[in-house]
């Protein structure tokens, strides 16, 4: 799969916010219709390299391809129009605004002519409807303001918002380190089902075995290095846990708790 | 409802039409609205309060109140205040007023260059508020000191006085006072201000609710990071809600100019706080991101009846800011009890 091209990827890239280095020579690419894993532990330079994907900030040295072409982002506005869509720990949704309100918020489907444009409520509705049933959610009543839905319900308007507005490259903040069990198994199902409609899906997490359940390629971060890259075939769960968790000092912790 | 609904979702507990009626952000207005109707129809002492004659007195109370009060609902929506909403009233009479008196400029002129000033005014509260990101409590406060000091500073400087006077004498005066300044509908002469308000509550309902810029309106007030990060011109959305603030507060210093063919320079000063109470009377959450234009506009009418109640039952005028007070403090309470109740929205 060499000659593919990435949909995104990341050249020697570094990130110094004056005398700290929060990356330094990170190399990674994402394909489309993929899953790929950033691991890493708080600090590791985690939130530092999703600003830098999604445009927030731009990287001190090193070169970002979208398709194979080197850009610039200036603001989150230039990455979503490359089709890079984040979805934001915060999730960028308006609590007391409604859910299909929120979906299209950015992105409205308007008719009539000018001065009687107006939005489209009746379509906007029914594709939200739409859009999170294919999701796998069926939303009650899409009048109904966000801030009512749980956790992760929140999280599928999120992505589908992000996949149904076209995102080639979709990357996923943490999007299951607030949620249950159960919850955190219905977004990893989205992001299958995301990465079945052939977007490259970007999963950061601190959660290994998360990671493993859904992850085509892991990238592990540490103190703002890539310490390792693996491909599925190539790496076990147990291994991936303990690289994440840098190995020996898991099994010191474990020997550790074992004594109390 | 249609006869091939899905099956009925077993995770929703019925929405009962007075559930769905309650969750209206007017809803506690509306309330007040016939309690305090009710009220001051049986405290009245001239019997007139309750008919026509009294509604064309207090509606015109409401109107002047109402039409800054519907901008700035939207305002106080998208998530911002301007206090200095009530000076302007008085900076558009006296501006258009020193145009037609001192420079001789006709009258539909001054008017229209009025607007284009206060828009400009507004502009500069917008921009400074969204460029220093200081709170706009604070930026339309010194706002509303600096436009105070200069109505007088101004007035003094070119009449001497502190007031303009002889607007009359401008040309086109007579055809602007049947447009802002006439009666209608006799004999209970209901002012034409009464007009301009309810078709302005109307566009702003329909803005609010049907248009992408309403949208954004709840957007900007509810969550600016999240507006922000879809898409959202945070900054034009803002910057517009505070023109258009400026603008309707011009709207009322035309029309009281033309009223009185005069302008004192202290003219609006107190009222902006009058526009935030009917604002939060009628439901907008002082928080931002939650209101109506109607809601709004009860509010006003709340404070119109009061004004004029109070005169009718005799009682001193003194009396209304009392009410004023009670009347926001209820409102709030009782808007905060609906919301907890029937809102159901986790924050």
């Amino acid at each position: 799969m060499t000659d593919v091209t990435p949909a995104l990827q990341l050249v020697d890239v570094s990130k110094s916010f004056g005398s700290v280095i929060a990356l330094r020579n990170v190399s990674m690419h994402v394909d489309n219709g993929s899953v790929t894993c950033v691991l890493g532990d708080n600090g590791a330079g985690k939130s530092t390299l999703i600003k830098i994907l999604s445009g927030v900030h731009e990287p001190s040295e090193g070169q970002l391809l979208v398709n194979g072409a080197p850009k610039r982002f200036t603001s989150p506005r230039d990455a979503l129009e490359d089709g890079i869509a984040t979805v934001f720990q915060d999730l960028a949704t308006v609590p007391l605004m409604s859910v299909w309100r929120n979906f299209f918020l950015g992105n409205e489907p308007t008719e009539w002519p000018w001065p009687f444009r107006r939005l489209n409520a009746k379509k906007a509705k029914s594709i939200c409807k739409a859009e999170l049933l294919d999701m796998g959610i069926d939303i009650r009543d899409p009048e109904q303001p966000v801030g009512t839905l749980s956790g992760g319900e929140r999280q599928a308007v999120a992505i589908a918002r992000a996949v149904h507005f076209g995102a080639n490259v979709l990357i996923l903040d943490e999007p299951t380190s607030a949620l249950g069990v159960k919850q955190s198994g219905v977004v990893l199902k989205y992001i299958l089902q995301a990465k079945e409609r052939g977007v490259a899906v970007v999963f950061i997490t601190h959660n290994p075995h998360h990671a493993y359940l859904v992850g085509d390629r892991f990238y592990l971060l540490n103190r703002g290095q890539m310490m390792a890259e693996y491909t599925r075939s190539e790496v076990s769960r147990d291994e991936l846990v303990k690289a994440m968790a840098g190995g020996a000092e898991l099994e010191a912790l474990a020997h550790e708790l074992e004594n109390l | 409802m249609s006869t091939v609904t899905a099956p009925a979702d077993e995770r929703v507990a019925k929405t009962s039409v007075i559930t769905r009626l309650m969750r209206r952000p007017e809803i506690g207005a509306l309330m007040g609205l016939i309690v305090v109707y009710i009220f001051f129809s049986v405290v009245d002492q001239t019997g007139t309060f309750s008919g026509l004659t009294g509604a064309a007195r207090w509606t015109d109370v409401a109107a002047t109140t109402g039409i800054v009060v519907v901008a700035v609902s939207l305002l106080m929506i998208g998530g911002e205040f301007d206090l200095s909403a009530g000076v302007m009233i008085g900076t558009a009479g006296l501006f258009a007023g020193l145009l037609i008196t001192e420079y001789q400029m006709g009258v539909w002129l001054a008017i229209f260059l009025t607007f284009i000033f206060a828009a400009g005014i507004g502009f500069i509260n917008g921009w400074l508020v969204m460029t220093t990101g200081l709170p706009s409590f604070i930026v339309t406060l010194a706002m509303f000191f600096s436009l105070r000091g200069i109505n007088l500073g101004v007035t003094k400087a070119i009449t001497d006085t502190v007031r303009v006077a002889g607007v009359d004498e401008g040309a086109g005066f007579d055809s602007a006072r049947v447009v802002f300044a006439s009666e209608i509908i006799p004999p209970y002469n209901f002012k034409i201000a009464v007009v301009w308000w309810f078709v302005l509550v109307a566009i702003a309902t329909w803005v609010l609710t049907r248009t992408k810029f309403g949208n954004w309106i709840f957007a900007v007030g509810g969550d600016k990071n999240a507006a922000r990060n879809t898409g959202v011109p945070v900054r034009r959305t803002k910057i517009t809600l505070f023109m258009l603030t400026s603008m309707s507060a011009a709207l009322v210093g035309i029309i009281s100019l033309l009223r009185l063919r005069s302008m004192q320079a202290g003219q609006g000063v107190g009222e902006e706080f009058v526009f935030i109470i009917a604002a939060v009377v009628g439901g907008c959450l002082l928080t931002g991101g939650y209101g109506s234009a109607i809601g709004g506009a009860i509010g006003s009418a709340i404070i119109g009846m009061a004004f004029i109640g109070i005169a009718y039952a005799r009682w001193n005028t003194d009396w209304s800011w009392l009410f004023l007070g009670l009347i926001l403090f209820a409102a709030v309470l009782v808007n905060t009890l609906i919301s907890r109740r029937f809102q159901g929205v986790r924050r």
